[in-house]
């Protein structure tokens, strides 16, 4: 079986993989980050959404021997010293998620979304969550929570 | 997915030997596409030759040419300065297939090698006359796309880069599958300096050109020298998202408001 | 004193673990030894098994064991069941086809379940499992359900005519003579499509089997593990009760879905003895599309009669339930008792009639999906009533007031009686948010751009909880509908409380920590609520149909108890009497006096047991109550839907969605506006873009994947806007009434009405999308032309 390293939340990460063996499931079984989830088979639900290289992507659509020598950010990566990330503390403060499934890909789609994209609205952000879905929520509370992080974010750097 | 051999060559003809040494090996570009055909075990390689090691993105404009390396993700196509500055259609185009995640990986040349019959970039290097290169040649895009899921590419043969003319005039209209989120048909229209060209993706089993309108818009490019011409239904799909009347129906549709931006 | 704790928008206090990805839901258990399991399936709609052989799979890389329906069968297994018998109008109970978990020597749908292939990993059972060789002798489908009862096929032997029950409800003779005397009757044909749930957790499962104790446990993703067990158990003889424990951890979302006890996970607990090894199985979420059990799927026939002062009179209805392949767990009381009690509304109807026939078909089995019966319902009674008003050229909100109930309790025809609401209040509210005034100038402006606006309402009410308990087994449930709840205070003054009430996305864990903290004065994070393991909750019904209210009735209640309790204990303490103790703001005090003693400190004493006699009172303070409500509630109110159509596309805009909801009193606004815009999303998602198709000939399943399954995305939806009136509940000393699927419920007529009206057209089937809009109104103009 080949193996394969990367880093993963800032450390250094490797293991024994299948060539076959998805970038989700490398996260999951054999580092055991079971913050990224899996909820389709067709690279449309979004829940397995990881940032590779700072870039979101989605984990499942992606060989875990293809991530070699990356620089992987899982949700259970994002807070940094036990600090939510402001896209974190927004989904809480603003009600933007019920069972939490689909949560992981949502932060993780939203944190890239305000990176690329210094002026968001409802309508920009509706049609950048295109990759992710929710059965829950009615994306209302994650749109709301991702405009809140988005400006907080902003005034942070201004 | 079944299991397979899987090989990152650091060139073009590493490719190409490991290609010829493997009995049914694939070429993975960003995976968009072949990742989801080979979890559903709808395909059955031996190999996969991952051709991201190999330098292939860029984006080069000169002589009224725009000319992107095969490997460019549609996120650095959407939002490249120089794209938006000369074909602003086909950074529109880019910006608009599958979703940011998918346009962080997939590939320009990923997505022409595939020619997946609802896929975006098949119409704008058809509508826009593009030359395709490969590793052994260059292909006119009017030659290219030979079929569903088809190409004129041969065994091995690797594309590299591809050219689009700059256009006078140019739009991209998408009408989305509701549920796959792929153009149910998408329309392309150029004004370029050799004439007008209307490529439609999504409607039938490949990408293809549609004449009349070309001749009509060639009159007057005008959103009103197409709405009324009415496109048969003979070779449209059909299915559970639109019957081939209704896909008929969208192209002339799409056509119209693709004038209309493009004159905009 | 801190601010009221109950009734304010308290932030969650599960969610740390969702956002930080801590979250530990079924496929994130892994067990010591455990090994994958992956279900050889039917490709055939229908089909006779003539021989199954597993011998390569069995000796396939990796492969631990392969089990068929005949292993399933030597150990003598019963089959999955129905939990609620329906008798049908002529006196006989419902005529249910076995429902092996495995096979035996039939499959009946695409994606019935064969054998499960168990290896090392994943991987390697599923690669075992193309080597499982299954001869089968196709049989012809039946798929549509409006034809079954006439197909020369016969799903089970069992139901001749592929009719499972021929139901009735209402005043049958006082419904002819309404119609009879009528001025006018308004007929419409409907059809509620076909849902396929899609919590986005797919359904996974790890059973265990411990031979230190001979017992199991199963990790699942259930909405109610308790009667998971109980099936389980009782019905299918994996183990007595104590020796099975049901674990339903963190779960991704039910609406339903997760109620019903499905072959995987019996097969998964069954195995792991089998092989002794822990058995995993996550579902791919094409297996979702093809084994979850669906939602919906009613063709019906409804008839309104009215007077000439444009009075209802009367309702008639007659609706094919599709119940698919199989019988599910709840299957049988959808279309019966949740959907025929509801079709009076919100209006004063003296004469209704309503006939279901449920019939197999060779498709997956259909059982509660958000709303179960309900929504159902609302939809046919709020398009009739629409149309109605239209063909009395009427306009639909004076139609409505004319006809609404206003005095309570209302009793039904159709067993319901109404304890309270307050029908024009909600309208009232809802016509101001819409601003249904400025509506024909709205429609006027998008005329004139080509575009054609519509607009719809529903008036809806529905019925939750689920009880009581004797009510519903007259009627024929299988279990008793109360729900448990133990308060167990530790004798430092923390709070458990365990509920026998499910949390898969509704927050419980900080609407119930509310319900303790403001009704004993405690921190809110001195309160734990545990839920979901068979091994802590003693038992409990889960939950589904809104039932938290019945949950946290039960907490109520138990409270009341460790109040009482308490207070004699302080009184001892306190040397005083206990008519004297007062409970106040977490604090026990000695009225008219400044002794008193804090709830921690009477926690203390109740177990130092020092200072009161243990005669008369025991030490310790845990009460526990089983509730049993003495009615339904009655969720009511009026959304209003305001689309526009391109007609070139044929594409629907929602420009506008307003939705005023009486829910009684609400624990938590924040979290009940939450649970009102998810529902309002999937009833949206219902009309205008979701539809679980099967074709009509070979019955394989078209839309199984998102490929073509239609999922509500962000894009798809607007921002709602939300407004509450309050009646409070009076049959739960809380006043609440249950939010979670009042949006599935109401949304999706308030859209379809809003389309016909501007489409111009009587009969149009959900869910509306663009090409069979724009084909609507092609037709329009064509007939025109």
């Amino acid at each position: 079986m080949p193996s394969v390293a990367m880093t993963v939340n800032g450390k250094a990460a490797s293991g024994e993989v299948e060539t076959r063996t998805l970038l989700v499931h490398f996260l999951r079984e054999n580092l055991r980050l079971t913050g990224t989830h899996v909820g389709c088979d067709t690279s449309q639900c979004g829940a397995c959404v990881v940032h590779v290289n700072g870039k979101a992507v989605k984990s499942c659509t992606m060989l875990a021997v293809q991530a070699e020598g990356a620089q992987v950010t899982t949700i259970e990566g994002l807070a940094k010293d036990g600090t939510l990330h402001p896209v974190q503390a927004a989904f809480k403060e603003h009600h933007g998620l019920q069972c939490g499934f689909c949560t992981p890909g949502m932060i993780m789609t939203a944190v890239d979304m305000i990176r690329r994209i210094p002026n968001l609205d409802e309508k920009t952000i509706r049609s950048e969550l295109e990759g992710n879905l929710c059965r829950c929520t009615g994306y209302q509370n994650i749109v709301k929570a991702i405009d809140a992080a988005s400006k907080e974010m902003k005034g942070a750097h201004a | 997915m079944y299991q397979f051999q899987y090989f990152r060559p650091k060139s073009l003809d590493e490719a190409r030997k490991l290609y010829e040494n493997n009995g049914d090996a694939k070429f993975l570009a960003g995976g968009q596409t072949l990742i989801p055909t080979l979890k559903q075990r709808l395909a059955q390689p031996t190999a996969l030759i991952d051709l991201g090691g190999i330098a292939m993105s860029g984006i080069k404009v000169a002589g009224g040419v725009v000319t992107i390396g095969a490997g460019t993700k549609h996120f650095d196509v959407a939002t490249s300065a120089d794209v938006k500055g000369t074909i602003p259609a086909l950074a529109h185009l880019a910006g608009h297939i599958g979703d940011p995640a998918v346009r962080h990986m997939g590939t320009l040349g990923g997505s022409i090698a595939n020619n997946d019959p609802a896929a975006d970039y098949p119409a704008a290097a058809l509508g826009l006359g593009a030359t395709i290169k490969t590793t052994s040649r260059s292909i006119n895009a009017d030659d290219f796309f030979t079929g569903m899921f088809e190409t004129a590419l041969e065994e091995g043969e690797i594309v590299t880069e591809v050219s689009f003319p700059v256009p006078e005039k140019a739009a991209y209209m998408k009408f989305p599958n509701p549920a796959s989120r792929y153009a149910m048909v998408g329309v392309f229209v150029a004004k370029t300096k050799t004439g007008v060209r209307v490529a439609v993706t999504g409607a039938a089993s490949s990408v293809f050109r549609e004449s009349a309108m070309e001749a009509a818009l060639a009159k007057s490019f005008t959103p009103d020298a197409v709405a009324g011409i009415k496109v048969s239904p003979a070779n449209m799909n059909g299915d559970l998202h639109g019957t081939a009347e209704y896909r008929a129906h969208l192209v002339t549709v799409m056509a119209k408001r693709a004038v209309a931006a493009a004159i905009a | 004193m801190t601010a009221p704790v109950i009734g304010a928008s308290i932030r969650r206090k599960e969610d740390h673990r969702f956002i930080t990805g801590q979250g530990r839901y079924t496929d994130d258990i892994n067990r010591h030894g455990q090994t994958h399991a992956y279900f050889v399936r039917s490709p055939h709609a229908h089909a006779k098994l003539r021989g199954v052989d597993t011998s390569a799979a069995r000796a396939a890389k990796g492969v631990v064991g392969v089990l068929t329906g005949a292993d399933l069968a030597a150990d003598k297994l019963g089959g999955l069941i129905c939990g609620w018998m329906i008798t049908s109008k002529d006196g006989t109970p419902m005529k249910a086809g076995a429902h092996p978990a495995l096979a035996v020597d039939t499959v009946r749908y695409v994606g019935d379940h064969i054998a499960i292939v168990i290896a090392e990993t994943y991987g390697q059972a599923k690669d075992a499992a193309e080597l499982v060789k299954v001869e089968y002798e196709e049989l012809p489908p039946v798929v549509d359900p409006a034809k079954a009862q006439s197909d020369a096929t016969q799903v089970h032997a069992e139901a001749p005519r592929n009719t499972i029950y021929q139901w009735e409800i209402g005043n049958k003779p006082e419904t002819e003579a309404a119609f009879a005397k009528a001025a006018q009757i308004v007929k419409l044909d409907l059809t509620n499509n076909r849902l396929i749930p899609n919590a986005m957790e797919p359904r996974a499962c790890v059973g265990e089997y411990d031979d230190a104790t001979s017992g199991y446990t199963l990790y699942v993703t259930s909405q109610n593990p308790h009667v998971a067990r109980l099936v389980m158990s009782a019905f299918i003889g994996i183990a007595p009760e104590h020796k099975l424990r049901v674990v339903a951890p963190d779960v991704g979302g039910g609406f339903g879905s997760k109620i019903f006890i499905y072959a995987e996970e019996v097969v998964c607990t069954w195995a792991s003895k089998k092989v002794r090894r822990p058995v995993k199985w996550t579902a791919e979420r094409s297996e979702s599309f093809l084994s979850d059990a669906h939602g919906r799927d009613h063709v019906t026939h409804a008839e309104l009669a009215l007077d000439a002062d444009a009075k209802m009179l009367g309702l008639r209805v007659k609706t094919i339930a599709n119940l698919g392949a199989y019988m599910s767990t709840f299957s049988s009381s959808v279309p019966t008792y949740l959907y025929g009690t509801l079709l009076s509304g919100q209006y004063d109807l003296s004469a209704i009639y309503a006939e279901v026939d449920a019939v197999y078909t060779n498709t997956a089995p259909v059982d509660a999906y958000r709303g179960a019966g309900r929504p159902e319902a609302t939809y046919v009674i709020e398009r009739i009533v629409e149309e109605a008003a239209r063909q009395l050229k009427l306009d639909p909100v004076a139609f409505r007031r004319k006809n609404f109930v206003r005095k309570f309790p209302h009793q039904t025809p159709v067993i319901m009686n109404y304890d309270a609401g307050d029908y024009d209040a909600s309208l009232d509210a809802a016509l101001k948010l819409a601003d249904y005034a400025g509506f024909p100038a709205r429609k006027a402006a998008a005329k004139a751009q080509g575009k054609l606006r519509g607009l719809g309402f529903s008036t809806y009410i529905e019925a939750c909880g689920l009880a009581p308990s004797a009510a519903v087994g007259s009627l024929g449930a299988g279990v008793g509908l109360w729900e448990s709840a133990e308060v167990r205070v530790t004798p430092t003054g923390g709070v458990e409380v365990f509920t026998g009430a499910h949390s898969h996305g509704q927050g419980h864990e900080t609407t119930f920590a509310q319900v303790v903290a403001g009704r004993l004065g405690i921190p809110m994070e001195n309160v734990e609520i545990i839920h979901g393991d068979t091994n802590s909750v003693q038992f409990g019904m889960g939950t589904y149909g809104s039932r938290a209210a019945v949950g946290l009735t039960a907490v109520s209640r138990a409270l009341d108890k460790i109040e009482a309790k308490a207070k004699k204990i302080a009184a001892h303490v306190l040397e005083a009497s206990a008519a004297d103790i007062v409970f106040e703001n977490g604090e026990f005090k000695v009225a008219g006096t400044d002794r008193k003693l804090a709830f921690h400190e009477v926690a203390l004493n109740a177990y130092v047991a020092h200072k009161f006699p243990t005669s008369e009172i025991e030490p310790g303070l845990k009460e526990s109550v089983f509730h049993d409500p003495t009615n339904f509630t009655f969720p009511a109110g009026t959304h209003i839907c305001e689309v526009e159509i391109d007609p070139d596309t044929g594409v629907t805009t929602i420009v506008s969605f307003t939705a005023v909801d009486d829910f009684g009193n609400v624990i938590n606004p924040m979290i009940v506006e939450g649970q009102v815009q998810g529902g309002i999303a999937q009833g949206i998602g219902q009309a205008l873009l979701e539809h679980g198709v099967y074709d009509k000939d070979s019955g394989q399943l078209i839309t199984g994947s998102y490929m073509d399954y239609t999922m509500p995305r962000a894009d798809d939806l607007p921002s709602y806007k939300l407004g509450f009136t309050v009646t409070p509940c009076p049959s739960n000393p809380l006043g609440m009434k249950g939010c979670g699927e009042a949006g599935a419920i109401a949304s999706p007529a308030a859209v379809m009405n809003a389309v016909t009206d501007a489409l111009g057209v009587k009969e149009f089937n959900m869910p509306a999308t663009p090409s069979r809009v724009w084909a609507a109104i092609h037709r329009t103009r064509a007939a025109a032309e």
